[in-house]
């Protein structure tokens, strides 16, 4: 089993989100993360899907992911020739004995102070995955009290995008 | 061109321009306003259902019998939920089909109202794709889509869901000049190369087969699959819903495949070298175990799914496209590599076939008591009501025994419910396979279980002259049950006696006495429990022609189909008979 990343392009109509993620589960496979957002075009929103499988099973749920009828396309984006970033948010425990060395920390991760109270800092850092899990190792021993991801989000290297190919599949088949 | 009317009238304006001529379906509260439009359509028969359900396998069978989307409609709430069945059956069996829902008004939805239900929540996993429908103005492109879906790609059911709301606001109606679709786009002509690579392979082959599945009806290409089963001489196996796209008569037919199928049909597809699937999905009922299904074949799978292609069993040469063009191009190729002198020689596999089928013919054992053997009955009727009727069964011994031994000679002469196994299939198919097709006799094969499921359409049958005839082979069991009882649990028959027969130990009654529900409902009941007695039955039914007839056929309680392969074991283990395993002369 590994980690696999799906951009997937879909229209934006009510109940598209469910209808993949159902899809997911009722044939049996875990999702990672999912994050969904719009596009640089109207009606088209794209979904980020990171999965954990093999590589077979991968390729059957691709093929009935496409079966959807408000999805457009699916691409998988390799780790090596996509720019990959999560958000994390992260709330740590910061008393006047380790501020600064939270602090610190944060700044090594190139990580931002967002809010400040007396005994605690709110964190936001942008990154890779594996990048995140570091900061998170490293702000553990001052005690974490609560934290969120926004879940990865990927986009191709290089000028090619996936929305102005599959637009001209769209106005080929209209 | 627009004109002014209600949401409503552009639903059923909608569907007068689709070409619906019948929609089967019940009123209530949140569909009402598309019922009053309805009465006044000259183009579109709507025919009452006594229940969702039968109106959802009644479009089933309507599509079956035209080729054309069934339309079904139900309201709200549990009307729609109650189409559920039908619907989960069409999406297995891949049955072009319309379901119409009401649904709440758009403010109420979500609320919790009277009658909600999310049926496309609900339906999503066993449609094809749904609606809902919150504005008038979108009641007309939706149908277009819905029957643009249902009708094209691999065929499916569509469920579009309208709120009351949208039915009874104005809208100006707008028949969409072109489907804003950009998601759909079903692949129907296959790949030249892959098919070339078919063709070369057939030629090379020693002991190729033709797996042909249901997708080769679907796709019209019987006469393609003839041409090129005649062209090649390869042996054709047709799956239990492909009955009928290759003549049961035809020399190179060898039979049904799976579970209940052939000798000769399973063991060509086990010792094959190259099976070459034609719109059939390796279904686990066709393969039995899946790690030792045809361990030396090499696969051509075609199909116009491209999820379905390695899905079971990974292909070879996998083939995305429409069956019939496949085919098509197939014979093309295949004539090529003739002219070049590439041909297969298939003479020692078809020596070894035709010693299975004469060694392992279908067959059956009279009862030893002198009751009457289902098996003869069904085999009567197809002889004596012959291969242009249609037949629909139900799910269980009876359907198995309606696909061993009734010969189905043309497409769309056989339905039944294959993948989902819904039992109560047969009477509202019938029905709507004959609405679809009245000049066409139609059978319903039923068992006695399946049958109290959803007889009720007896009434839809007799009120709307639907005269359907209906065979009950009353075993008094749930037959296909007790056989599983009968072979690996003991012959503990825990809650298998319907008591719809008299059988040894229980009271000589009849609950219900299925002659007597047929004349409550206003049709012919008729019963036969002598061997001696069949063919004047059948005959005396088939005088009938002004009410549905339903004739109870009192058969043996203990008849077992065969052969057998258990669930979940290999092909390899079936059973022609009880403990008598076949011999495979390839062994010797």
């Amino acid at each position: 089993m590994s980690l696999h990343t799906l951009s997937v392009l879909v229209e934006d109509t009510p109940g598209v989100l469910a209808r993949a993620s159902a899809l997911f589960s009722r044939r049996g496979f875990n999702i990672n993360s999912l994050t969904v957002g719009p596009t640089e075009y109207e009606g088209l929103s794209r979904m980020t899907i990171v999965v954990n499988c093999d590589r077979h099973p991968l390729e059957q749920v691709t093929k009935q992911l496409n079966k959807l009828v408000n999805v457009i396309k699916i691409v998988e984006m390799d780790s090596d020739a996509s720019v990959r970033r999560e958000l994390l948010l992260v709330k740590v425990k910061a008393d006047a004995g380790s501020r600064t060395h939270v602090l610190e920390t944060a700044e090594l991760f190139r990580a931002n102070v967002v809010d400040v109270s007396p005994d605690v800092v709110v964190i936001e850092a942008v990154g890779k995955p594996e990048k995140l899990e570091a900061l998170i190792r490293n702000l553990e021993p001052f005690g974490i009290k609560e934290l969120v991801k926004s879940g990865l989000v990927a986009l191709g290297r290089g000028p090619r995008s996936i929305t102005d190919r599959s637009l001209r599949a769209v106005e080929r088949s209209a | 061109m627009t004109e002014q009317m209600t949401g409503a009238q552009s639903l059923i304006r909608s569907l007068e321009h689709v070409g619906v001529d019948v929609v089967f379906g019940i009123p209530g509260g949140a569909i009402l306003p598309a019922y009053d439009p309805l009465y006044d359509s000259e183009k579109v028969r709507h025919i009452l259902m006594r229940h969702e359900q039968g109106a959802g396998h009644a479009a089933e069978g309507y599509a079956y019998a035209t080729g054309r989307p069934g339309v079904c409609m139900a309201t709200s709430g549990p009307g729609a939920t109650n189409l559920v069945t039908p619907l989960a059956d069409a999406h297995m069996d891949s049955v072009p089909m319309v379901a119409i829902t009401g649904q709440v008004a758009a403010p109420a939805i979500g609320t919790d109202a009277f009658q909600e239900a999310d049926i496309c929540g609900i339906t999503m996993p066993v449609t094809k794709h749904n609606f809902l429908v919150r504005e008038a103005d979108d009641i007309a492109r939706t149908i277009a889509e819905a029957f643009h879906i249902a009708s094209t790609g691999r065929p499916g059911p569509v469920l579009v869901d309208i709120a009351k709301s949208a039915l009874q606001a104005d809208t100006r109606f707008e028949w969409p000049q072109r489907l804003d679709l950009p998601g759909y786009r079903p692949v129907t002509k296959p790949h030249g190369k892959q098919v070339r690579e078919a063709a070369r392979m057939i030629a090379e082959a020693k002991r190729p087969v033709l797996y042909v599945g249901g997708g080769v009806l679907k796709a019209g290409a019987s006469q393609e699959l003839r041409v090129l089963a005649e062209l090649t001489g390869l042996p054709v196996v047709t799956t239990l819903m492909a009955l009928g796209a290759f003549p049961a008569s035809h020399p190179q037919n060898v039979g049904m495949p799976g579970m209940h199928g052939t000798v000769a049909a399973v063991g060509a597809l086990q010792r094959a070298d190259l099976i070459v699937a034609l719109g059939a999905r390796f279904d686990d009922r066709v393969t039995g175990r899946l790690d030792s299904f045809a361990p030396d074949a090499k696969i051509v799978h075609a199909d116009i799914d491209p999820a379905e292609i390695s899905k079971n069993r990974h292909a070879d040469v996998p083939i995305v496209g429409d069956c019939r063009e496949v085919i098509a191009d197939m014979v093309v190729a295949v004539r090529n590599d003739q002219a070049a002198g590439r041909q297969g020689d298939y003479e020692a596999w078809w020596d070894q076939l035709n010693r299975l089928r004469a060694a392992y013919p279908l067959g059956y054992e009279q009862p030893g008591d002198g009751s009457l053997a289902p098996q003869h009955v069904i085999q009567r009727i197809g002889e004596i009501v012959g291969p242009d009727a249609a037949y629909a069964a139900g799910v269980g011994q009876h359907q198995m025994w309606a696909a061993q031994f009734i010969n189905y000679e043309r497409p769309g002469s056989f339905m039944n419910s294959g993948g989902a196994g819904t039992m109560g299939f047969a009477v509202p198919a019938a029905l709507g396979a004959k609405v679809g097709d009245p000049g066409r006799a139609v059978w319903a094969i039923d068992g006695d279980g399946c049958f109290q499921m959803t007889n009720q359409e007896l009434a839809t049958c007799a009120v709307e002259n639907i005269p359907i005839k209906v065979a009950v082979i009353n075993n008094g069991n749930l037959g296909m049950v007790r056989q599983w009882q009968t072979l690996f649990y003991e012959g503990r028959y825990s809650n298998t006696n319907l008591q719809t027969s008299p059988s040894p130990g229980t009271e000589k009654v009849r609950i219900p006495d299925f002659t007597r529900l047929a004349e409550a409902y206003g049709c012919v009941g008729l019963r036969c429990e002598r061997a001696e007695d069949v063919d004047a039955t059948i005959e005396k039914a088939m005088a009938v022609d002004d009410a549905p007839v339903v004739i109870d056929f009192t058969v043996n309680h203990d008849s077992m189909v065969w052969p057998m392969v258990a669930a979940g074991v290999s092909n390899d283990s079936i059973q022609y008979a009880r403990d008598m395993a076949p011999h495979w002369d390839d062994e010797e």
